[in-house]
């Protein structure tokens, strides 16, 4: 069976089932339906026709139930289903909707597989389909890995078209026509008389309609949404103030809140004096956290005030004391106890190759914050056996599920009601200050909280993307590299992620090496092994995850090669790289930055590929060296995703993968001193801003391979590009983020 | 106390240290402007006083003696000001929470400047952080914007 009718026979079963006030069918699963979220808040007259269509009166809502954290994930998923159920742009509504086990998602577990998405080998495929049917039943729905679109593709297709199928033979019955004999336009089914019914009166009776086992997509050339620069749904909202994202929800009777917890991540407190804070204007209640202290107020900057009026008497660290305590725990994690995986090894990088000559070289990362622009918030509204929560999450299963187990409540009394969210960068698939607004909620029962963390909570707070080391060994011989040991170490983010949702995760975490054993190059002699860094405090997932350090060396450990073979770095990776659509990528970027065209005296180019998350991804930096530092002048990005579902949106990501790339490379270093963070603001944690931002040129390319998502693969290859930019101006080689410890940038 | 925020006057009864950004979210109820760093390191609660940026998150509240303007006061989806025009046609905002404050000061910067250079560009808007990167958007946006309000056809 074709993939397209097997998750049609999958997706939607037949059966219909009447509910009040209207009905639904055609729900998402393999045997018995996840229940449809639609249909527990349906109101009269509405109709759910597949959990991401409702149709009622005012009009067609398309569910969209990944987060939209800002790559735009909402317009594309909503043009899939608008391209087949066929309604007008301008007329639809779109919603992120509750939370629920239909929206699970299947292709983030899926690429969790410690196999490179290039290999699609049985074994590899077999993992993948575990993993699919995994993620189903364990409901989760998560954003993250660039997999909404991958995930979605078909699905929300199908999910359009077996709406449409149903009115259209809604309308038949009606009527009294063969369906063949009707069109649709722009949310109506029209008769061959020209008569025009819309979908909102045929809504109910199209629940009541058998769903088709495998409804016909359009073909490509029919598509008028998709592959076309779609406006932004939430454009408009956000550039006029309209757009609510968590920080900005209000309720009635609503009270603001903070907290201020140990800085010394994890560490107990022991007592605290609240006498101050409780007499200040406004201050309604103090309450003790784990870990903490939390203030509620009539208003949010009340509840700060308080805060710091606290006195609290902290516990120590709990997770040892300083960065470099830290860093000799990872320089200490070579060896055969703390291997964790070699997925690739190829031929033999032990044997002596005498006509070749060998190059070592140590890389090392730092610790890294999310620093998302709206800083963690959240609403809990906590009434009598009913939970609600607003806030913006890409996990909001199980911050449902969390916030239940904390509150004693059964999750289905759990509302999350998922907002808008001001970045996310794996930051918001974490729960804790989902959970901390709950604990706010449980102490004003009644009263929906808003928690607002302030910025230094925020920076000092995080769970953070881990350091990182990396012991490179190759071999090269005339124009060529003979031989590639790479060796990462890195504490586990699928270890302390599992650990906070108490699941033991079995088996290696592919996520430390990911970006070193999958990269499509053609080296006779190729090992790449993981070693794992014992627990050290909580980390998470960091924009690309582990491609975000391997990506800086690899690429900048084959430049080094490059330059010891005597050879060109794109011709050397043009030679070395065995995937086709790969060098397609290579060949575009260099076309593009005119490639090998010299540049003047104080001006040098940098090349870096990375195959991360399926999208082969090739950037070439342009430095000059000004008398204020290094600037960057402009940045060529060439990605192929298979297939590209909104051109322009796919630039805009790329471009911002670059930009986060960059601002990690230049500045992003976060350190510990007693336990706690040193960083506490935008100007110790600096970023790039618009007198650093390139310009930057994106070609995207669509091999036609799988079609894939590009939140993070624009990320990986900006440090390694700038580096070697950097040394191709300079001829200094930097082996440490972040750069300007190294080197000072204009 | 008394403030005037978008063409209304508001009687506030609050502390005069209170950061005018909180007196406009939690107090006036105009989530707009946004709380970013509470040091303007960031530049999201960007809000005019009598046309000129001011970072709210750190000027008082009893401080401001001249007319508050902020997104909402800029214009309405269905209204829009000839920035915020530019800036839904070159499609800028990614998570958008930055925007606002953007927003006010490309305002500012072409209020004083009819035609911005690159530099001019540069120096006015790198007190505004934007952690999505969509610097470049935002430069086409504002070069975009002062062609329309000197009435250059675009």
């Amino acid at each position: 069976m074709s993939r397209l009718g097997t998750i049609a026979r999958r997706s939607f079963l037949i059966g219909s089932t009447a509910v009040v006030g209207g009905a639904v069918f055609g729900v998402y699963k393999y045997k018995q339906p996840h229940p449809n979220p639609l249909l527990t808040a349906l109101p009269e007259g509405a109709s759910a026709i597949t959990p991401y269509v409702r149709i009622d009166a005012q009009g067609v809502t398309i569910i969209t139930p990944r987060a939209e954290m800002g790559q735009g994930i909402h317009t594309t998923l909503a043009a899939l289903v608008a391209e087949e159920l066929d309604v007008a742009w301008d007329s639809i509504r779109v919603e992120h909707g509750a939370p629920g086990a239909a929206y699970y998602n299947r292709a983030l577990l899926q690429e969790g597989v410690p196999f490179s998405s290039l290999d699609r080998s049985g074994m590899a495929e077999g993992m993948r389909g575990t993993m699919g049917v995994l993620a189903k039943f364990m409901g989760i729905q998560g954003t993250g890995g660039s997999s909404s679109v991958p995930d979605a593709f078909d699905k929300m297709r199908v999910a359009g078209a077996a709406a449409r199928f149903a009115l259209v033979a809604a309308a038949a019955e009606r009527l009294g026509v063969n369906a063949a004999t009707l069109k649709t336009a722009d949310g109506a089914v029209i008769a061959g008389d020209g008569q025009r019914l819309p979908y909102t009166e045929l809504a109910l009776a199209a629940a009541k309609v058998q769903l088709p086992d495998n409804p016909p997509l359009k073909p490509r050339e029919q598509w008028r949404y998709l592959g076309k620069n779609m406006p932004r749904v939430d454009m408009a909202g956000k550039c006029t103030g309209a757009a609510t994202f968590g920080i900005d929800v209000r309720l009635p009777g609503m009270v603001f809140a903070t907290v201020r917890m140990n800085p010394a991540i994890g560490a107990p407190i022991k007592g605290f004096e609240a006498s101050a804070a409780k007499a200040m204007r406004g201050v309604l209640q103090v309450v003790a956290l784990p870990g903490g202290v939390g203030v509620i107020a009539d208003n949010t900057w009340r509840a700060f005030q308080a805060a710091q009026a606290i006195q609290c008497d902290w516990a120590g660290p709990v997770h040892g004391a300083t960065t470099v305590v830290f860093m000799d725990a990872i320089d200490a994690s070579f060896d055969d106890k703390h291997q964790d995986s070699r997925i690739r090894n190829d031929g033999d990088v032990t044997k002596v190759l005498p006509a070749a000559k060998m190059l070592e070289a140590q890389y090392r990362v730092p610790f890294l914050a999310h620093a998302t622009m709206e800083p963690m918030n959240a609403v809990a509204w906590l009434q009598e056996d009913r939970l609600d929560i607003w806030t913006g999450t890409q996990a909001p299963t199980v911050a449902r599920d969390q916030a239940a187990a904390l509150a004693g409540l059964d999750s289905s009394k759990v509302f999350v009601h998922t907002q808008l969210m001001g970045g996310g960068f794996g930051r918001r698939a974490e729960s804790d200050y989902v959970l901390q607004a709950v604990h706010l909620a449980m102490a004003m029962k009644g009263k929906p909280v808003k928690l607002t963390w302030d910025r230094k909570e925020d920076m000092t707070q995080d769970q953070y993307r881990p350091a990182a080391v990396a012991r490179m060994r190759g071999a090269t011989t005339e124009g060529t590299v003979q031989l590639l040991d790479v060796r990462v170490a890195s504490p586990s983010v699928l270890e302390s992620q599992g650990g906070r949702l108490g699941i033991a995760m079995p088996g290696p975490d592919k996520l430390i090496a990911e970006g070193t054993y999958d990269q499509p190059y053609g080296i006779p002699n190729y090992r790449a092994t993981g070693y794992r860094t014992p627990a050290l405090l909580p980390i998470s997932s960091w924009r690309s995850v582990g491609n975000s350090y391997n990506g800086f060396f690899m690429e900048c450990f084959m430049d080094e090669l490059a330059a010891q073979a005597g050879t060109d770095p794109m011709k050397l990776r043009l030679s070395l790289v065995n995937h086709e659509s790969s060098r397609k990528v290579l060949m575009a970027v260099a076309e593009m930055s005119n490639w090998g065209r010299p540049l003047p005296k104080g001006r040098g180019r940098g090349l870096a590929f990375h195959f991360s998350f399926g999208v082969p991804t090739a950037e070439v930096v342009e430095v000059s060296v000004t008398k204020d530092g290094v600037r960057i002048d402009q940045v060529f990005v060439a990605a192929d995703v298979g297939t590209a579902l909104d051109p322009r949106n796919i630039e805009a990501q790329l471009q911002s993968g670059v930009i986060f790339g960059l601002s990690a490379a230049m500045f992003g270093e976060i350190t510990f001193a007693n336990g706690a963070v040193e960083q506490t603001n935008f100007h110790q944690y600096e970023a790039v801003r618009m007198g650093q931002s390139p310009k930057i040129h994106v070609k995207v390319l669509e091999g036609g391979g799988p079609i894939r998502g590009v939140g993070e693969p624009g990320t990986p290859p900006a440090a390694p590009a700038l580096a070697n930019a950097i040394f191709n101006a300079t001829g200094q080689r930097i082996r440490e983020l972040p750069l300007r410890k190294h080197i000072g940038f204009a | 106390m008394k403030l005037i925020v978008n063409g209304k006057a508001h009687e506030l009864n609050v502390e005069p240290e209170m950061p005018l950004l909180w007196a406009l979210r939690d107090e006036l109820n105009l989530p707009g402007t946004k709380f970013g760093c509470g040091l303007a390191m960031c530049g999201a609660c960007t809000v005019l006083v009598d046309g000129t940026p001011v970072r709210s998150c750190v000027t008082p509240v009893g401080a401001i003696s001249g007319a508050v303007t902020t997104i909402e006061g800029l214009g309405k989806p269905d209204a829009l000001h000839t920035v915020q025009a530019a800036w839904i046609d070159h499609q800028v905002a990614q998570c958008g929470y930055c925007q606002s404050g953007q927003i006010m000061s490309a305002v500012a910067l072409l209020n004083q400047v009819k035609a911005p250079t690159d530099a001019d560009i540069d120096a006015a808007m790198s007190g505004n952080l934007c952690r999505c990167g969509a610097y470049p958007r935002i430069r086409a946006a504002i070069h975009d914007a002062a062609k329309r309000l000197n009435g250059v056809t675009v």
